[in-house]
């Protein structure tokens, strides 16, 4: 393992050469991440790609990770903070773990440390680019809230991050019941994760449904979608854009 | 305790294995007026006798609330006792700004006892002299910790410190058993019982003593006199002449008792009156 001595331009606000030190804009990324409160717990659905730019460069991407007992993090945005993301709460875990006296961490927890983290971030011009999900299930409670680069964080029933909020969720405004079953929860992410596969352009058909519940965490393998092409709207794209103009 | 050479650093090992310097700082604790602590699963009260200068003066506060969840009763150095309190309130503070979460009192407990080992080996600092009883409620239910000096802390179901804690003890110590299953207005009453039987022979007012409680539902909260009072009379009947009179031995036999306890007025000087 290499070891670079880090530099320490000092504030990266008024600090020319700080800025290589800081954030300006994310290089790889990941898409949409949707998830839903239901009777037994939290699902959560996200894609498996990594775009570099208009590229879709990794197609193998886990973007929906276990935390401790009771917790499931989903990211969208920079995939390289999103890991930094995961050492910081795995430190936080491993001491929580090793105080070893009856209490632990729970998404509540979790998700306010992870507020605290992003919006100090925020406040020195250091961004980690990503919007959070943050879900889980404790003492019979279930928990999912979200929180965004800049700090702004929310509990809700069902959330989604960049384009799911724009396409997901006015879908689970509209569906979104308290008492869903779990193959109901899923048929209703499977829906919202097919609209974001056909309009959303860096979405890619391989995606994982994870589920927590009082008794744990199980992430689905990777599946995709059936699509429908056959559209009548879809043959002859091209019919109403004759001539150069 | 007799002066020996060993005695005059925190950081001089006596042939014996002995830190003298901390021990005389336990026995600080020892000369401060009694506290006593007791829980029941779902419930933590802490109880202390208010000792005053003189009667001009007010009393010394000695239970302190560190959070909703946590609350502490002290003995010994008041000074050194507020201090710890505040850096308790702090750490309490700081862990529910950051998590939104109650801070477990064991994780408190542990830290204050870390601090105060680090007074027991840096030659430029001295120990606390101050006994500290934490209760609290967190997730794996109601606890009782007392803090010591030493940097050790222990876990109890019931404990008492203090000047003539003892007699609260040997009180505890035949009634302990029951106090788990102890519903919150038997708890407290024990704890008034127990502070009874430090004062020895005092009679027992509710103007001598400070009792607060903390349970499931119920936020660390000190109880008024009146409610002290009432329990008082359950057990105790005052006859209505002698009140005047019992008043007037109850000052003379505390004003007594202070110079006699070595070093018992010395510590009564040290913090400031609070009111």
């Amino acid at each position: 393992m290499t070891f670079t001595i880090p530099i320490d331009n000092g504030d990266a606000v008024k600090n020319a050469e700080a800025d290589s030190q800081r954030t300006l804009y994310p290089y790889v990324t990941g898409t949409s991440i949707v998830a839903i409160k239901y009777k037994d717990g939290v699902l959560m659905a996200s894609d498996m790609g990594g775009s570099y730019g208009s590229t879709l460069r990794y197609k193998n991407i886990e973007r929906v990770k276990a935390i401790g007992k009771h917790s499931l993090l989903g990211a969208s945005g920079e995939i390289s903070d999103f890991q930094e993301i995961l050492r910081y709460l795995d430190e936080l875990v491993l001491n929580d773990n090793m105080w070893d006296d009856g209490n632990s961490f729970g998404p509540k927890e979790v998700h306010n440390y992870l507020t605290r983290v992003m919006y100090n971030r925020r406040n020195k011009f250091n961004p980690l680019w990503n919007t959070l999900v943050l879900g889980g299930v404790k003492n019979g409670e279930s928990y999912l809230g979200m929180v965004s680069m800049i700090g702004v964080s929310f509990e809700d029933n069902h959330v989604a991050t960049g384009f799911g909020n724009h396409l997901a969720r006015p879908i689970l405004r509209d569906e979104w019941r308290a008492d869903l079953s779990f193959e109901e929860g899923v048929k209703l992410l499977e829906k919202c994760m097919r609209v974001l596969l056909y309009r959303d352009r860096s979405a890619i058909n391989k995606l994982q449904i994870a589920k927590i519940t009082e008794e744990g965490v199980t992430v689905s393998q990777p599946y995709s979608l059936k699509t429908f092409w056959e559209f009548q709207a879809f043959h002859n794209p091209t019919a109403g854009a004759q001539g150069s103009w | 305790m007799f002066r020996n050479q060993y005695d005059t650093d925190v950081t001089t090992w006596s042939p014996t294995g002995r830190l003298f310097q901390v021990e005389y700082a336990m026995e600080a604790v020892k000369q401060g007026s009694a506290a006593i602590g007791l829980r029941s699963r779902s419930h933590v009260v802490l109880a202390s006798v208010n000792k005053a200068q003189s009667e001009l003066s007010s009393h010394q506060r000695k239970i302190f609330k560190v959070d909703d969840h946590i609350g502490v009763a002290i003995a010994g150095l008041t000074a050194d006792g507020r201090v710890l309190s505040r850096y308790m309130r702090s750490e309490s503070i700081n862990h529910s700004f950051t998590y939104e979460s109650p801070l477990p009192v064991g994780r408190l407990v542990v830290r204050l006892a870390d601090k105060a080992q680090v007074c027991t080996q840096r030659s430029w600092k001295r120990p606390y002299g101050v006994g500290l009883l934490v209760g609290g409620l967190d997730e794996s239910g109601a606890h009782l910790y007392y803090n010591c000096p030493s940097g050790n802390y222990f876990e109890y179901q019931a404990f008492a410190i203090g000047s003539r804690s003892q007699a609260a003890k040997t009180y505890l110590e035949r009634r302990f058993e029951s106090f788990n299953e102890s519903s919150r207005e038997d708890l407290i009453k024990d704890a008034i019982l127990a502070i009874r039987e430090t004062l020895q022979g005092e009679t027992l007012k509710s103007s001598l003593c400070t009792v607060s409680v903390l349970g499931v539902d119920e936020p660390f909260h000190f109880l008024d006199q009146e409610s002290i009072q009432k329990v008082i009379d359950t057990f105790e009947k005052v006859p209505e002449e002698e009140e005047d009179g019992g008043d007037g031995e109850a000052e003379a036999e505390a004003a007594s008792a202070a110079p006699a306890e070595q070093g018992g007025a010395g510590d009564q000087d040290v913090a400031p009156m609070e009111m």
